[in-house]
């Protein structure tokens, strides 16, 4: 495929957004793979499955507004050959259905994708209700589910290919909104458990996860202009991290900040500090990321700039740190 | 393989009690596990295809124990149909065993599913009953439900979800002993008329005498020409065949002293040795 054509789908895909994206993409796998089963609950629209559930009925299920039994029988299904994959709103996908999720899916080792929609705080302005600020360190504690945040669409659309052979169970956490932002601009390589480095820079290591990463970007290209040399890294899988490249960070950097649109608490800050604190030599680590508790909701754009989570409020908190 | 009936449910019945004994003090849930004991010798010794590989067995009868404090007679009907090995059960509730106090996934074994919280049976039940009739095979799945288990939320998703999936090849059975672990359930959280209950979500359902084997038989197979689940509420008694421990919600989870072990074994009809 031409590096123009990858271009055009790019753009489409950013403009559709991860979830429709989703739906979409399933449609190539229902086509190759009598196995696959697509389960929901009641949100068959918001996961772009619409032009899914009437193409393949066979290969679909919606369970009604029931979490717990969807992950039952999603469960039961893997358990039996079947490749699965369950949506539904981030915080409906994990918090609702969680012990179901540690037993059926952790504890058993029937390997379910299980994809959570609008995570983070895009859905802010319907409030906290469908916000979710604590899938990652919820999920992370549970053993053999591996958690992974694409940067834009067309990752996605890469781990959703890798996800077939993938050995164990995923969690797929989806965040901004349609458009979303683009950030991989042509082809790459993808594999789930390595990072990607998405600016070269000598300095200081901005690791981000999800769409947050435009930010990270923009807060690079200010600190450049600043004569402070960034380097961006996508840890798009938190569970397991690429401890490889935080190796490399400890050694190299003299300064490491992880952006997330999680709560501080346990999500992919938590998670590096937990490895970085047994480093013998390493920089200080700033954990930039939605606050320990539940304030006030609202406009997407807005709300980041409120939790200075934008590339300008990203930019200006590490020049501080800096040159304090 | 043919089994002798009535043979089968006294040896399950007594290698319920002998294995709630090897406990110890760690104290077994006995109550819990008599009253199933008709309920898997009708299972396990007629009702269902089993094999003694069953992990290569596809067209295998799932059983899945919901309501999994009914382990030691579980394990012993296991155990009588030779999926458990003879030396196995000496680990039982002992550290690192494979069989604790409740079931872990095992296949090889019988044990389809690991349980120990309630509520999640039927869920993974259903996920292999819609599994079983994409692939055309003709294996049935049974799903043993506590009545106590039913206060959980999730059975009732799940009820109406079998129900909905017109899944005629899925079979409860919930074993009615009429008590969980903080008492009666008539003044815990009512579950009123469940044979009714399951009937208004869908499902064809009937009641039977949860210890009396032909019964429990003749109901299952009564349910051939069917699109629905069917669903079997066993009469059953918590603690079946002891004197102490019949209806008494004590020995819901206790320990077996060697006396009451003794007055256990005289109550069902077995010399002490």
């Amino acid at each position: 495929m031409s590096s123009s054509k990858f271009s055009k789908e790019i753009k489409l895909f950013s403009r559709m957004g991860q979830r429709a994206v989703f739906g979409i993409e399933m449609l190539k796998y229902a086509e190759m793979n009598s196995d696959l089963m697509v389960l929901t609950a009641d949100v068959s629209i918001p996961a772009g499955l619409d032009r899914f559930r009437k193409s393949y009925p066979n290969n679909y299920l919606d369970v009604g507004i029931a979490e717990q039994n969807m992950i039952g029988i999603a469960a039961g299904l893997s358990s039996e050959g079947f490749q699965v994959f369950t949506t539904t709103y981030a915080p409906f996908q994990t918090l609702r259905c969680l012990e179901q999720i540690r037993m059926d899916i952790g504890e058993m080792k029937n390997k379910v994708c299980m994809v959570g929609l609008s995570s983070g705080i895009v859905l802010g302005m319907i409030g906290t209700m469908h916000c979710s600020m604590e899938d990652i360190s919820i999920i992370r504690s549970i053993p053999n589910i591996t958690i992974v945040s694409p940067a834009d669409s067309f990752e996605l659309t890469k781990l959703l290919e890798a996800s077939f052979n993938y050995p164990q169970s995923l969690y797929i956490r989806l965040t901004a909104g349609s458009p979303s932002p683009i950030v991989y601009r042509e082809d790459y390589d993808f594999k789930i458990g390595k990072s990607n480095t998405l600016l070269n820079g000598t300095d200081v290591a901005i690791i981000g996860i999800g769409s947050i990463l435009s930010e990270c970007i923009s807060a690079a290209k200010i600190l450049e202009v600043q004569g402070i040399s960034v380097e961006v890294i996508n840890m798009h899988t938190i569970n397991p991290l690429d401890n490889e490249k935080l190796n490399e960070i400890a050694r190299e950097k003299k300064l490491l900040v992880t952006v997330e649109e999680h709560s501080i608490i346990g999500g992919l800050g938590g998670s590096i500090a937990e490895v970085f604190s047994s480093f013998k030599v390493r920089p200080p680590h700033l954990i930039m990321g939605l606050p320990h508790s539940y304030e006030n909701s609202g406009i997407y754009e807005e709300m980041l700039k409120y939790y200075e989570l934008d590339g300008e409020s990203i930019a200006r908190k590490i020049f501080d740190y800096l040159e304090e | 393989m043919v089994y002798n009936l009535t043979e089968m449910s006294k040896a399950i019945r007594k290698r319920s009690i002998d294995l709630a004994f090897s406990s110890g003090n760690n104290a077994a849930h006995l109550g819990p596990g008599l009253s199933l004991v008709e309920i898997f010798t009708a299972l396990y010794g007629y009702v269902m295809k089993i094999s003694n590989d069953m992990t290569n067995f596809e067209d295998r009868d799932r059983l899945i124990l919901s309501k999994e404090h009914g382990v030691l007679s579980y394990y012993a009907a296991l155990e009588y149909i030779e999926l458990i090995g003879e030396n196995d059960l000496d680990t039982f509730m002992k550290s690192h065993s494979e069989f604790l106090g409740h079931p872990v996934m095992n296949r090889a074994k019988g044990i389809e599913f690991t349980s120990g919280s309630l509520g999640m049976g039927l869920s993974l039940g259903i996920g292999v009953s819609i599994a079983l009739k994409k692939k055309k095979s003709n294996s049935k799945v049974y799903v043993i439900l506590g009545d106590g288990e039913c206060n959980e939320g999730s059975i009732w998703e799940s009820v109406m979800s079998a129900s909905m999936q017109k899944l005629d090849n899925l079979v409860v059975i919930v074993d009615r002993n009429g008590y969980q672990l903080g008492g009666k359930i008539e003044e815990t959280l009512d579950m009123g008329d469940l044979r009714e209950k399951f009937k208004v979500f869908g499902w064809n359902s009937v009641q039977c005498d949860g210890h009396d084997v032909n019964d429990i038989i003749s109901k299952i197979k009564s349910n051939q020409n069917s699109d629905k689940p069917f669903a079997l509420i066993a009469n059953t008694i918590k603690g079946k065949g002891v004197s102490f421990a019949e209806n008494n919600i004590e020995w819901h989870h206790s320990v077996l002293t060697k006396n009451l072990y003794k007055q256990a074994l005289q109550d069902i009809g077995v010399v002490y040795e």
